[in-house]
């Protein structure tokens, strides 16, 4: 295993640095050691060098919201298989929901899921400690505790905390330990146990529909406590244009709020749930690998998230990779699992934005990277950039290489995608963990 | 009750042409959302041919001698199987009647796993109600054989539908620039759905009438997106019926009002209901239709139901000729 690397020629986008240039980075002893222009690095012994020539050279993503499932769902995914999906999607740190069974409430459970990331893990695991025991949204956990156990943050993910007042409490109390509250936004009652997004397709598949306010409401609710508190808020997978308004207008008043998105949100409409080609005459589908929570939405709500992902209204791009088994998704839409396994093209799917001109490069890259990092702070070390002198996360994306999805390649357990067989350009090359390359890509 | 014999010169089964591949594609039947005019045109003539076989004294043919139709119903229903059933005895072909409450899936079975059984146990056609939006889509991608959807949640019902259109057209002898009322609960009514794609195709026009909370949010898009101009919605029911054609009752389940959906019964029958007086406003010869069952006094007054306008009951026997009409035409008409 080479401990001195040397990536030659690529273009390096450290957003975090504003570095975009063609240069050499050298990797040693797992750390960044230099960066500088083609050819100048200084000699080493036993070095191994990697031509990155018209790659992307950057710091290795960090996913801020995915689902290992592990303890408890090991047959939908495991630690081990989840961080494998993670690298060969270049993601070096993921942060795992804590909807797992039993959840991650206590200090125990953090702690076993430390363990296992790192004995098992092919890539650096964070996890998010519960808002509420066992997700019940009636009392807040022991979230200091939590806390040293080495939380990034407490969401009850894959339901809201229903009450205002237990969200308020949650929010004074880990105001103190300086961690965000990361909200699933739904109301539940009005989604009303709705499948996909309430509009024109849902009319049409006869489903019943989860209208935009569902989500909406609670991040206003949940601005209004963030404000009211002072606590750190920040709003995972924002689907709809009112949600982006609602938290710019909270960013102008000051709110300690912050936001993520999903590539599938970005990519795809309510009515991929019809398939992926509909004419008016061909077979109808009810595709369940597009059953998603909150659902897909509508083309004007792509164009608003886009747009606040420009402005900062938006700081994050996170998968929300949420994998499921064959059987949970091979039957009736209705009763079908939500999520989308993501980690595995959640960059090509992004690339698409960026060779469509709806999303330049570096601010792709810096929402890959540079943003999420800043939300999980420092406790980790610096994340999310390529300084001299921190962890060797790396990551190299060969921008127009073209691939198609074929799920049954994956690492993920979770062959639940609505991009299966869909033509690519963009690819992970090699993803470089504290020095260490954990995934090349065969065909490069 | 109005009536209609069937003319002279009509064609029977021993009679008509092997469908022409021409204008008949069909495998499964799922919604009439892909029927071309020509293929519903097909399935009508069709059925004029079965109605007479259904007017003989020995009601049977035996076009689908040999062949096996399994009527799979997940959601209880009388007279949409019983329809189903005779029409496959009525052409010969032998019939298994499984009660999802009483098969396997009390046991945990998946939907496909019942499939592929019901398959490997020689069906060559299923018949499926089932209370999912969309679960026979998902049969057709799992078993071979061909899928008739009886019904399928809030989706679609396209039986149904070509049944009312079938006795329409008996009784008015087209659909072109007819005016159709569809009344009540618009948002879980397969039967509307169905209809909206069957009517328009036919060249009717359609007002459905509902209160907003008996409508889809996205009913008026969806009727937008998909190119139906000929559909339009209405939430007061005098304008919907005023010249109507035809005046189609939907059934009012009533946990919808127990949901919230309606403040009460008393007043969705105060705005809703079909009262003589009301049906006044249609045309004279207006048809009175009700896919059932019916809550009379709910949505329809008993007058109206049993009035002289009212098709109600011959749109259940015209069911058995149009279900008799499917499954001659997608087992490939006459005896291969």
């Amino acid at each position: 295993m080479p401990t001195t690397l040397l990536i030659s020629g690529g273009r390096i986008i450290d957003p975090g640095q504003g570095i975009d240039k063609v240069a050499d980075l050298l990797i040693t002893k797992g750390k960044i050691a230099w960066m500088g222009d083609n050819g100048t690095a200084p000699s080493q012994p036993d070095l191994t060098t990697i031509d990155a020539t018209g790659l992307i050279v950057c710091p290795g993503f960090v996913d801020l919201h995915c689902h290992l499932r592990e303890p408890g769902f090991e047959d939908k995914e495991t630690i081990a298989t989840g961080t494998k999906a993670a690298a060969r999607g270049g993601f070096t740190t993921i942060c795992c929901m804590p909807n797992t069974n039993p959840p991650l409430d206590t200090q125990s459970s953090i702690d076993y899921v430390k363990k296992t990331a790192e004995t098992e893990g092919a890539v650096q695991v964070l996890p998010i400690g519960c808002i509420t025991k066992g997700r019940h949204g009636k009392e807040i956990t022991e979230m200091s505790e939590l806390a040293q156990a080495g939380v990034i943050g407490f969401s009850d993910d894959g339901e809201p905390v229903a009450s205002s007042r237990i969200m308020s409490l949650a929010m004074d109390y880990s105001q103190a330990l300086g961690l965000p509250i990361i909200e699933h936004c739904e109301d539940k009652e009005l989604s009303d146990g709705g499948f996909m997004n309430d509009g024109w397709v849902s009319a049409r598949l006869g489903l019943k529909g989860i209208p935009k306010a569902a989500e909406e409401i609670v991040v206003a609710r949940d601005l209004t406590l963030a404000q009211l508190t002072g606590a750190r808020l920040h709003i995972a997978h924002v689907s709809t244009e009112g949600s982006v308004e609602l938290i710019r207008q909270a960013k102008e008043k000051g709110i300690a709020v912050t936001a993520e998105v999903t590539p599938h949100h970005l990519a795809l409409t309510e009515e991929r749930v019809m398939g992926s080609q509909l004419e008016k005459h061909n077979q109808l589908i009810y595709d369940t690998n597009a059953k998603v929570n909150p659902p897909l939405r509508t083309k004007e709500d792509i164009a608003a998230l886009i747009k606040g992902l420009k402005d900062g209204t938006i700081d994050a791009i996170a998968t929300d990779h949420a994998p499921h088994t064959l059987v949970d998704k091979m039957c009736e839409f209705g009763l079908a699992a939500f999520g989308i396994s993501g980690l595995e093209t959640a960059l090509a799917c992004l690339m698409s934005l960026v060779h469509g001109d709806q999303l330049d490069l570096k601010t792709l890259v810096s929402k890959l990277t540079f943003e999420p990092s800043r939300i999980i702070g420092t406790r980790y070390g610096e994340l999310g950039t390529l300084k001299p002198g921190c962890r060797a996360d790396v990551t190299l994306f060969d921008p127009n290489r073209e691939w198609v999805v074929n799920s049954h390649d994956f690492a993920s357990k979770g062959k639940n995608t609505p991009f299966d067989g869909c033509h690519f350009k963009g690819s992970v090359v090699v993803t470089i963990v504290a020095g260490k390359v954990i995934y090349k890509c065969n065909s490069a | 009750m109005k009536t209609v014999e069937p003319g002279p010169g009509i064609a029977t089964p021993e009679t008509l042409p092997p469908p022409s591949i021409a204008v008949w594609q069909h495998r499964h039947i799922l919604d009439l959302d892909d029927f071309t005019r020509e293929e519903i045109e097909l399935v009508l003539e069709t059925a004029d041919a079965m109605a007479e076989v259904l007017t003989r004294e020995v009601k049977r043919v035996p076009t689908l001698r040999g062949k096996t139709v399994v009527t799979m119903f997940y959601e209880p229903s009388t007279r949409t199987r019983a329809s189903f059933e005779l029409a496959a005895k009525n052409l010969s072909a032998d019939t298994v009647s499984l009660d999802a409450s009483k098969s396997s899936v009390t046991k945990g079975e998946s939907l496909i796993d019942s499939l592929r059984t019901i398959q490997a146990l020689g069906a060559d056609f299923i018949v499926m109600r089932h209370s999912q939006s969309g679960a026979p889509y998902l049969a057709t991608q799992h078993v071979n054989c061909s899928i008739i959807n009886a019904g399928d949640g809030w989706h679609a019902h396209p039986s149904q539908a070509l049944l009312d259109l079938y006795t329409i057209r008996r009784h008015l002898g087209k659909l072109d620039n007819l005016k159709v009322a569809i009344i009540g609960d618009i948002m879980h009514s397969r039967v509307a759905r169905s209809n909206i794609w069957g009517m328009s195709t036919m060249g009717a026009r359609i007002i459905l009438c509902a209160p907003h909370t008996l409508l889809a949010r996205g009913m008026e898009s969806f009727l937008a997106k998909c190119q139906l101009p000929n559909v339009s919605i209405e939430t007061d029911i005098e304008p919907a019926l005023e010249d109507a054609d035809v005046v189609m009752l939907l059934r009012l389940q009533t946990e919808r009002q127990q949901s919230g959906l309606l403040p009460s019964l008393r007043e969705y029958i105060q705005l809703y209901q079909l009262t003589t007086e009301r049906l006044s406003l249609a045309r004279q010869n207006v048809l009175v239709m009700h896919p059932g069952p019916i809550n009379e006094g709910i949505e329809i007054s008993p007058e109206v139901a049993h009035g002289t306008q009212s098709v109600i009951e011959e749109q259940v026997s015209n069911g058995v000729a149009i279900r008799m009409a499917l499954l001659y035409l997608i087992a490939g008409g006459k005896n291969k």
